[in-house]
């Protein structure tokens, strides 16, 4: 009885936000404003802001942004989706920086039935079984893979070791996708060490991983925690590559790492302002970027932000209607749509299939490398 | 209240209890119906923190035992709890980095069995762990209990094939409805104010105030601490589980130390050693948490354009909360208890002081 | 293990631990007088590594004035949370204290993440200190050698600063029973304000070694370091100066090493630090150094 009652709001709600939207079309974003993620979501922030200058109408509609920051706390995004879906009736949801968030998130926009659209969520879990979220962004395996490819095939490392931060869900999962795509390529993991979100002190991991003596190190961290790493690494004498994930991808990263940071190896969303081939989007995006953050260079992050902005832009004008459930069924047959990280086709789980950019740090600068194809 | 004898005041102290539970109970079955699920999330989480710092306030409170180590018992019976209730279908797919246990995948219950199943776990901890630690006093005992609570989150972020590791479980049936919690929290609150009336609550008392003086009365005093500290941690493990319910997914990082800190603001702030100060505490710190966003969302007034200030909300909280304890330091209940002749005597004498 | 590895850790944990015991002096200094577990140590720690940051790098001050800047406005920041969130409460019960520090914990990130945004930010290495070298295979800086001997130092000032002075023996007093103390006619809150001053310098000392070691600074850098600092300050036993940095040491030590031996149990780093505070608080519940206190719950 209560579950019928429950349901019977829950559909007041969603017809109720298409009748309240009259005049406005409301996307909601939660992301992490505040907290230890903070930097990842104002960028992305920055990014659909950016998108939304350049498109403020749809349906003939304004388009309202509603902001909510989720503190990188799990119970405030689910409270945050909460009330985006209730008290601001939004249309659709953009969001957030970690997979965690997102997947709180996910559980609450799955009842509300309001459509989402993942920025730089990787891991898996996020759309799997989901009905509303979709992403921007492709997924860790897929990127795991395509570090290890890189590797393995490109720079023909034989021997590879693993610092992991063991609390960071996206590092524990992306470790494991390359360590699997590693060793089936046949190479070695010759060590496979572990530290804690919030360590500052990894001389002793790093200590054991140079006395193993491996071709390249992968270290899916975050770029504040990379960069330290990497520093503290050459203190201690390592040779080594070192190899990271998109969470490297950060403008602050090379003024935090310095000289330490040189030919570090990231995989990334395939932008980066200074990319030699950039598709028209990635174009028109970065023009705007310098325009609106002259001071600021423009990231994965952002570039996701923004393509997320186009994707919940491109799914409303072909619904046609502003309506969630509408939106949800135009997102889930979005196709061929061009984005600033490449053209953006969502699979049966709502995930893109994206190509896999490879930067590296050369002379205190971020260089696209090129792409990859996952084996 | 001259006009009634003892017998009568009972009866009309029970009536009175009766007749409000029941009003509680049917405003709280309409209440989906009619204000948002917004605002349903925030009245269940009221009860959900009313439960964590009632069983929080149990142990420090009433046992005197200074714990900072709630955070690890929640962890303990939410974790529990979700293992029961997510069917193994879901299982399968969630383990991603490492393969499943098998014993964990097929382990069912329905889920007020899981309830009954995420307190008693996590009292079982906490009979392991208050053993050794209860020889310990004040700010020692607190740190100890710290220390556990640590230990307990760094076990569930590395036993990746029983707890899925740092991706935490996903998926949690929502069985914490409105009625649920505070249904719990009801029962708690009646258990709890039963046995704290009880001789036994006096011995508690006595325990806490003078440990010495009770030991010459003969009194165990070890054993009732243990006991004290047992039964505030089943609540623990009991408000983690719901916690996880209401959420539907957890992870390790949700038990941090700061999880602690909460509830401890919520005891001292409803005042320590009251059973309904804490459901008032957890009313308080619930409400203002969530009412204080508008500081961080940007605000427009005509023209002019207000940009929200990211952290502004914490920062008004903290002074607030500094403010409470600097000039209302004994919370807002104090010891007192809430109770029907407290609140009609105030009424009769023309409302509060 | 061959011995030029062992040696290795063995420096790397010495780098790590007097980081550790420098941190500590300042919590045992507090709750050895107030019996206060101040839980806004970790976070004055935070402001005196951005003080130097903002000297330094905003606004290219040489780095000794730097230092000095930091130190003083660090000192400053923790007078003024004793003046205003812990010297109205000293009559309370402790918990009042101890919430009031949490709340203030609280106030200094956020106030932080306010004012500098919560983007983690560089903070420049002179070369002088960085210049890596080996000797025999063991990899040094000049930082992770300067870091123990100015430990040592502080360590040493402290001790004669606290048993040969006049505010030390006022401090000394306090802490055994500050109503007499009171009656005696010192003036505990100036003597109370002193420790806190005395205390925050050391967090800026501190600070200002992180951000030299792990150069980056950002609004929640203080609550692991601080947390750590904690264990160390309760494992030397709290009070004791030389057990702070004992226990700093120790701290260090067990968990390079634990990493070390038992490379495969890496992920269970700081679980071990948590155990080794479990372990001392069983078996000898006042810590390595720690006088007799009694309970006053």
């Amino acid at each position: 009885m209560r579950k019928f009652l429950l349901a019977v709001m829950l559909c007041f709600v969603a017809s109720g936000a298409a009748f309240a939207a009259d005049d406005v079309i409301k996307i909601g974003f939660y992301n992490c404003l505040t907290g230890q993620n903070a930097f990842g979501g104002q960028l992305e922030l920055e990014g659909v802001q950016l998108a939304l200058k350049e498109f403020p109408e749809v349906l003939g509609k304004k388009i309202e942004l509603v902001v909510v920051d989720n503190k990188s706390d799990k119970v405030e995004a689910a409270n945050a989706v909460t009330r985006l879906i209730n008290r601001d009736k939004v249309n659709v949801i953009i969001g957030t920086y970690g997979s965690s968030l997102a997947i709180a998130g996910g559980e609450v926009a799955e009842v509300g039935k309001v459509p989402v659209i993942g920025t730089s969520c990787t891991n898996p879990l996020v759309t799997q079984g989901k009905k509303y979220y979709f992403r921007a962004c492709f997924i860790d395996p897929l990127q795991g893979a395509g570090a290890a490819t890189y590797a393995y095939r490109k720079l023909g490392s034989k021997k590879a070791a693993l610092l992991v931060d063991v609390a960071n869900d996206y590092a524990v999962g992306l470790a494991n996708f390359f360590k699997q795509s590693y060793i089936k390529l046949g190479g070695e993991i010759v060590s496979d060490m572990r530290y804690q979100s919030g360590d500052q002190d990894f001389t002793a991991q790093l200590t054991e991983i140079i006395s193993k003596k491996p071709d390249i190190v992968f270290l899916p961290a975050y770029f504040a925690e990379g960069a330290i790493v990497l520093k503290q690494a050459r203190e201690l004498g390592a040779t080594f590559r070192f190899m990271g994930g998109d969470a490297m991808d950060n403008p602050e990263m090379v003024t935090l790492g310095g000289e330490a940071i040189e030919g570090f190896l990231y995989t990334g969303f395939a932008y980066a302002p200074d990319m030699k081939e950039m598709n028209p989007v990635a174009k028109k995006f970065t023009e705007n970027w310098k325009k609106a953050f002259p001071n600021k260079d423009p990231n994965g992050n952002a570039a996701l932000g923004y393509d997320s902005f186009i994707l919940a832009y491109d799914a409303i004008k072909r619904a046609g209607s502003a309506e969630p459930d509408k939106i949800r069924d135009a997102l889930e047959k979005t196709k061929d749509l061009p984005t600033v990280t490449g053209v953006t086709t969502l699979d049966k789980d709502h995930n893109p299939q994206k190509d896999i950019g490879v930067l590296e740090i050369k002379n205190g600068k971020k260089e696209f490398v090129g792409t990859i194809v996952p084996e | 209240m001259s006009g009634l004898n003892s017998g009568d005041k009972k009866l009309r102290n029970n009536a009175l209890t009766i007749f409000s539970a029941a009003a509680l109970a049917v405003c709280l079955w309409l209440a989906p119906t009619f204000i948002d699920a917004y605002k349903v999330r925030i009245i269940n989480l009221i009860a959900i923190n009313a439960i964590l710092g009632l069983s929080l306030n149990l142990i420090y409170g009433m046992g005197g035992m200074f714990s900072l180590g709630h955070s690890g018992f929640m962890a303990i019976g939410a974790y529990v709890s979700a293992i029961l209730i997510i069917t193994p279908d879901q299982k399968q797919l969630m383990w991603i980095l490492d393969p499943i246990s098998p014993w964990v995948m097929n382990l069912q219950a329905p889920f007020l069995l899981s309830l009954i199943a995420a307190g008693v776990a996590a009292a079982f901890f906490g009979v392991l762990i208050s053993i050794p630690v209860l020889r310990l006093g004040g700010d020692y005992l607190g740190i100890a209990t710290l220390g556990f609570s640590e230990i307990i989150r760094i076990l569930i972020t590395n036993l990746t094939p029983i707890t899925n590791g740092p991706l935490g479980l996903k998926g949690i049936p929502p069985h914490a409805s409105l009625l649920m919690s505070y249904g719990c929290l009801a029962v708690m609150l009646l258990c709890v104010t039963r046995l704290m009336r009880s001789n036994f609550g006096n011995v508690v008392r006595a325990v806490r105030d003078d440990e010495v003086a009770a030991k010459t009365m003969g009194i165990d005093t070890f054993r009732i601490r243990v006991l004290v500290f047992t039964l505030g941690c089943f609540g623990g493990g009991v408000g983690g589980a719901l916690m996880g319910n209401l959420i539907t997914t957890i992870d390790p990082k949700m038990f941090m130390i700061t999880q602690t800190y909460s509830l401890l603001m919520i005891v001292v702030v409803g005042g320590l050693g009251s059973m309904t100060g804490s459901v008032v505490g957890a009313i308080l710190i619930t409400t203002m948490l969530e009412w204080l966003r508008f500081v961080e969302n940007p605000i427009t007034i005509g023209s002019l354009n207000i940009p929200g200030i990211p952290g502004m909300r914490m920062v008004i909280f903290s002074v607030l909360l500094i403010a409470v304890i600097i000039f209302r330091r004994e919370g807002i209940m104090g010891m007192r208890e809430f109770s029907w002749g407290w609140l009609l005597r105030d009424a009769k004498k023309g409302g509060a002081k | 293990m061959d011995i030029n590895m062992f040696m290795q850790h063995f420096i790397n944990a010495l780098g790590l631990g007097s980081l550790y015991g420098l941190i500590a002096i300042g919590y045992t200094m507090v709750y050895g007088i107030l019996r206060l577990i101040n839980f806004a140590h970790g976070d004055i720690f935070m402001l005196g590594a951005y003080f130097v940051f903002f000297a330094t790098v905003q606004f290219k001050l040489p780095w000794m004035l730097g230092v000095a800047i930091a130190i003083i406005g660090t000192t400053l920041c923790g007078l003024l949370v004793d003046r205003i969130a812990y010297r109205p409460l000293r009559s309370a019960p402790r918990i009042s204290a101890l919430i009031s520090a949490i709340g203030v914990s609280f106030f200094i990130e956020n106030i932080a993440v306010v004012i500098f945004s919560g983007m983690p930010r560089p903070v420049v290495q002179p070369p002088l200190l960085m210049e890596a070298f080996s000797i025999s295979g063991i990899r040094l800086v000049p930082l992770a050698l300067m870091v123990p001997a100015i430990s040592f130092m502080i360590v040493t000032a402290l001790l004669w600063m606290i048993y040969r002075t006049k505010s030390g023996l006022a401090m000394r007093s306090i802490s055994f029973d500050i109503e007499t103390t009171r009656l005696m006619g010192v003036s505990v809150d100036r003597i109370i304000a002193l420790t806190f001053a005395i205390g925050s310098a050391l967090a800026a000392v501190a600070g200002i070694m992180w951000a030299l070691r792990y150069p980056r600074v950002e609004p929640f850098m203080g609550i692991m370091p601080g947390f750590k600092a904690f264990i160390a300050a309760v494992f030397g036993g709290i009070g004791s100066i030389p057990g702070a940095m004992l226990g700093g040491l120790s701290l260090g030590f067990v968990e390079i090493m634990s990493v070390a031996f038992f490379p495969k149990l890496s992920g269970y780093r700081d679980a071990f630090a948590f155990l080794l505070l479990v372990v001392i608080l069983l078996v000898k519940p006042t810590g390595l150094m720690g006088e007799k206190l009694e309970d006053k719950i």
